[in-house]
This record gives C-alpha cells, sequence and structure tokens, in this order.
C-alpha cells in the first residue's frame, strides 16, 4: 500500500513537472530569444541555452524603436482605464448589492452582456465618431473605449465582494449620526479596499493587454501602445525576431511582477465574479 | 401613514440607485449599445470608403452577398473548427492542471502564478511567440521534433491550411487554458470532502468517483466554461492577427477576422458592418443562454 502510496506520489509530481514545462516553455523561449547574440538567433540547431548572452536586442527596441514612447503610452492608458473604473465601478456595485430600485435584476443582466459585447461591431462607428470629436489618436480616445471593456467584470467583481461585509456596519454608522453617504465613505469603502484592489489589477492587466481598439482608435506612431507597435514591428521581408521578443519581455516584465505579487487576489477576483450568480 | 413612509422609500431607493449606476450605465450604452446601433444600421447600406459619395440604402443585399458568398461559408467552417478544437484542448489541459492544483498542496502557488502568467501577457505577444516558434527554418519546434525523429524534415506550419490552425489553436489553449483551471479548480473546491470519502468507503474506483462524482458536480461551472469558450472563439482576433493574418488562403480566417477585413482592409463598411451585425446576434444568443444557466444555479 504505502509502495502504491510512493508511485502515485511521484506520478504526480512528473505530472505537476510537465505541466508546468509546458507553461514556462513558451515564456522561457522569449526571454532566451532576447537575451542571445544577434548572429545566434539564426543558427541552426538553436541553442535552447545560450552559449554567450547579448544585450543588444535591447538596445535596438530602446533606441532604434523608441519603445520607451510606447511603454509610457501604455501605462497611462492602463492606469487611467484602472482609475476611471474603479471610479464608476464602486458606486455602481454598491447600488446592485445594498438597494433596491427597480428593474435591479434586467440591468444588472445588462451589464453582465455588456461584457461580451463584440468589439468589431463597435469600433468602426466609434472610430468616425471619435474622428469628428478630435479623439482619435489622444490618451482620452484610448481610455473611454477600454473602460466599456474592464467595467462589466469590475462591477461584478466588486458587487461579489460587496455582498460578503455585513449591512450592520452601515446602520450602526448611521444610528450614529452619518448619513448615507458618509456611512459608505467611512464603512464600505475602507472594508472593500481588498475587493477595490483585485478589481485594479484585473482592469490593469485588461487594458494593457486591450488590442483592437489600439490598433485602429491610433493612427500616429507616437501615440501607439506597447502591443500595437510590437504588432508592427515586421517589415515586408523580415521579421526582427530578436527585437520583438526583447519588445515582447519589457511588456510583459511589469505584468509579470504583478502577477507574482497578488497572484492570490487576481484567482480570487477571477472566479468570484464569473461563478457568483 | 406606513403605506406612505415605505412608498416614499422605494421613491428615494430608486433615485438613489440610479444615480449611482448612472455613469455606468450611460457610458456603457452611449460608448456600447449606440455604436452597435449605427454598425447595423450601416449594415443596410452601399458604404465604401474610398467611394464615399455613393453612401446610399440597399436593404438587405449586403446580407444576400454575404450569405451566397463561399467565403463566408468558409470561415464561419473556420470558427467552428477552430472553437471546437480550442475547446477540447483547453478543457482537457484546464481540467489537468486544475487537479494538479488539488492535490498539490505544497506547489500551490508555484503553479498557480505560472497558470496566470499566459493569462495576463497580451494576446499579440502570445501570437508573435507561437509564431516564432512554429516558424520552418528558425523555429524550435521543427527543431525539437527533428531531434527525437518524429520528423525528418522542416514542416512549414504556417504556411499550411491545417497545420496554421493547428498553431493558432495552440496559442489560444496556452492562453485561455489558466482561466479554465482556475475555474474547475474553485468549482472542485466546493465538492464537500465526505463526498469523496463516502465514495471511497463504497469501493469506487478513482475513474468511476471522477464521473460519477466530480464532473456532475462541476456541471454549473463546466457549461459556463463552454459558454464563455464559444465566444471567446467567436471573438478572437489578436492572436489570428499575429500569427497567421487569417492566412493561408483565409484557411485560418474566423468570421470576426473577416468582419475586420471587409471593414479595415478592403474599407467595404456595408459589408464589414453586416458580418458584425451577424458576430453580434450570435454573441447575442450566447450571453442570454448564459444568463439563464446563471439562473438556474441559484
Amino acid at each position: 500500500m504505502q509502495k502504491k502510496n510512493r508511485i502515485a506520489k511521484i506520478l504526480g509530481i512528473i505530472g505537476i513537472a510537465i505541466f508546468l514545462v509546458v507553461i514556462v516553455f513558451p515564456f522561457y523561449w522569449l526571454i532566451i530569444t532576447s537575451v542571445k547574440d544577434p548572429a545566434d538567433i539564426s543558427l541552426i540547431p538553436t541553442e535552447l541555452w545560450p552559449s554567450r548572452f547579448s544585450g543588444a536586442f535591447y538596445e535596438s527596441v530602446f533606441v532604434e524603436h523608441h519603445l520607451m514612447t510606447y511603454v509610457v503610452n501604455s501605462v497611462i492608458v492602463a492606469v487611467g482605464t484602472m482609475i476611471v473604473t474603479i471610479v464608476i465601478a464602486f458606486p455602481a456595485a454598491y447600488a446592485f448589492s445594498r438597494i433596491n430600485f427597480k428593474f435591479k435584476k434586467a440591468v444588472k443582466n445588462f451589464i453582465l452582456v455588456a461584457n461580451m459585447f463584440p468589439i468589431i461591431a463597435i469600433v468602426t462607428p466609434m472610430f468616425i465618431i471619435f474622428k469628428n470629436m478630435h479623439l482619435v489618436n489622444t490618451y482620452a480616445g484610448l481610455i473611454i473605449p477600454s473602460v466599456i471593456i474592464t467595467l462589466p467584470m469590475s462591477i461584478w467583481t466588486l458587487i461579489a465582494f460587496i455582498d460578503t461585509l455585513p449591512y450592520e456596519l452601515e446602520e450602526s454608522a448611521m444610528i450614529d449620526g452619518c448619513s448615507k453617504i458618509q456611512a459608505i465613505f467611512r464603512t464600505v469603502l475602507p472594508l472593500s479596499a481588498p475587493g477595490i484592489f483585485t478589481t485594479a489589477i484585473i482592469a490593469f492587466i485588461t487594458a494593457w493587454n486591450e488590442f483592437m481598439f489600439a490598433l485602429i482608435l491610433v493612427t500616429k506612431d507616437a501615440m501607439r501602445t506597447v502591443p500595437i507597435a510590437i504588432s508592427l514591428f515586421p517589415g515586408q521581408y523580415t521579421v526582427p525576431w530578436g527585437d520583438m521578443s526583447a519588445a515582447s519581455v519589457v511588456a510583459t516584465i511589469p505584468i509579470v511582477i504583478v502577477v507574482l505579487i497578488f497572484q492570490k487576489k487576481i484567482v480570487s477576483g477571477l472566479t468570484s465574479g464569473a461563478v457568483k450568480g | 401613514m406606513k403605506k406612505f413612509k415605505s412608498l416614499r422609500k422605494t421613491t428615494r431607493d430608486n433615485v438613489v440607485g440610479y444615480s449611482m449606476i448612472l455613469p455606468a450605465l450611460l457610458l456603457l450604452v452611449v460608448i456600447g449599445i449606440v455604436p452597435i446601433i449605427i454598425t447595423v444600421s450601416y449594415s443596410f447600406q452601399y458604404k465604401v470608403l474610398t467611394d464615399p459619395l455613393d453612401t446610399h440604402f440597399v436593404g438587405l443585399d449586403n446580407y444576400v452577398t454575404l450569405l451566397s458568398s463561399e467565403l463566408f461559408w468558409e470561415v464561419l467552417l473556420n470558427t467552428v473548427v477552430f472553437a471546437v478544437l480550442s475547446m477540447v484542448i483547453e478543457l482537457v489541459i484546464g481540467f489537468i492542471g486544475a487537479m494538479l492544483m488539488n492535490s498539490a498542496k505544497k506547489f500551490v502557488g508555484v503553479i498557480r502564478t505560472a497558470v496566470l502568467i499566459p493569462w495576463a501577457i497580451p494576446g499579440i505577444i502570445i501570437a508573435y511567440m507561437f509564431s516564432f516558434m512554429f516558424n520552418d527554418q528558425l523555429g524550435v519546434v521543427n527543431q525539437l521534433l527533428q531531434t527525437v525523429h518524429l520528423i525528418d524534415a522542416p514542416v512549414s506550419w504556417l504556411t499550411n491550411g491545417s497545420t496554421a490552425m493547428l498553431a493558432v489553436v495552440l496559442a489560444d489553449a496556452w492562453k485561455q487554458f489558466p482561466y479554465i483551471s482556475l475555474m474547475i479548480f474553485a468549482g472542485l473546491q466546493t465538492i464537500p470532502k465526505d463526498v469523496y470519502e463516502a465514495a471511497q468507503i463504497d469501493g469506487a474506483g478513482k475513474v468511476a468517483t471522477f464521473f460519477r462524482i466530480t464532473l456532475p458536480n462541476l456541471k454549473g461551472i463546466l457549461l459556463i466554461v463552454l459558454l464563455f469558450r464559444t465566444m471567446g472563439a467567436i471573438r478572437i482576433f489578436d492572436i489570428i492577427f499575429g500569427i497567421t493574418g487569417g492566412g493561408p488562403a483565409n484557411s485560418t480566417a474566423t468570421l470576426l477576422f473577416q468582419a475586420y477585413k471587409y471593414l479595415f482592409g478592403d474599407m467595404n463598411f456595408g459589408l464589414g458592418s453586416a458580418l458584425s451585425t451577424i458576430i453580434t446576434i450570435l454573441i447575442l444568443i450566447c450571453s442570454f443562454v448564459y444568463i439563464k444557466v446563471l439562473k438556474t444555479d441559484d
């Protein structure tokens, strides 16, 4: 019996190892490619572990491709989207969780449907409208559409979180002479901090990764976000794999750091909003 | 008197409630619904950006053109193939991931982090990673397969229709299975431990336990995952854009990718909008099913 258990355990560990390798390998390959010497990229057979390292690709993406401009754009758009999302989503989530207003269920379902809106059906008229409003090639013109992607999920995640807070807290604050608004600011808001934080992280990542709006609503190179800039690296005849790897690593590192630090929170946020009705 | 008071309370609740959700609602309607309505209206027009003066109402012409073209049925089939393939792969790997997370007590943090990374990085970067790995000359996939003698000569994965589809599916699977793993993992944890213990006492084997207890208990979550992934397959864009651009010869173009090509390749807003409208209808159907599923789950 004990022997059987040990075999099962070893098989389990091997399973986990294979699983981890499958997940990690593409990412490993990206990093390894980015630090190779430009001459070694086209070596056949390729080196699974490089014989020499070089920062040439990183130099190239920052000096020749002006990657920093795009990183700054991405940071502004992602942080902007995150802040606007939370400011709009929190009061909405509070109302859905605590107040009984007419057609609440229908509106809540509408927001769920809004989460699925196909961007392709939105982006063409939006391009024409934004062009007339001079919002094409502006940060606002990127943040506004990103918010409608992050907003529905954020509201649902926050509802799930506020639902777990006891209502008595607000009641006792109100008995102590707080107005409703004061009660929210003094009890629900601080207690929601972990939920808000989780929602904000997920909104940031979603906005950082947004592709279609950013591809179509920006026509000026200096306003592009990192994902779009990288997708435009390939020339007509050649694909600069090394440069693209280095730029991808730069675009991914902030996200990976966020994931490493907040993995527990992200998981709870990702599953709570979707599983709970 | 009491009735009067409660009536006032409901009115106040309505006012307060709606003023709190107003910004969110307004944004979703103005930036979401209004453009979709405009797209639907474009779909009934001849509207080609290179021929702007000749825009006029054509009724259902765009839909007729679309449905009678071979290309439409081809990209529809591509979408179905993509959806089915990616769903099968993602569910299988997702399940394995969830079971591993469930059984591994020590490594759970490591696995969770590893699993979140594909979810968190931009789709276009994943597309690029996979197109480099599947590159015919420089790609590591060909070299690894040659090293273990599974293939004799390099395969040009991305210039052949079915292998290009496979590469796209694998890239999407790599990005999406973490989410599925996490959902299933969350579901696994809601199954009470004593159910398993009871089954063990009754002498049920591992396979029987899986099919009799684990799967039925996850029915709700699996249904949601299936719906999410169906919608995901309809909405996928950046991965196809980055790996194949819909090629070779439209073999990896999905409905949505073809709509993008009509809209921003051909600048044919009428035809592109008609296809976008069809996509919107498909998504709406899935959404309504989703809402129904959530309700019965309560």
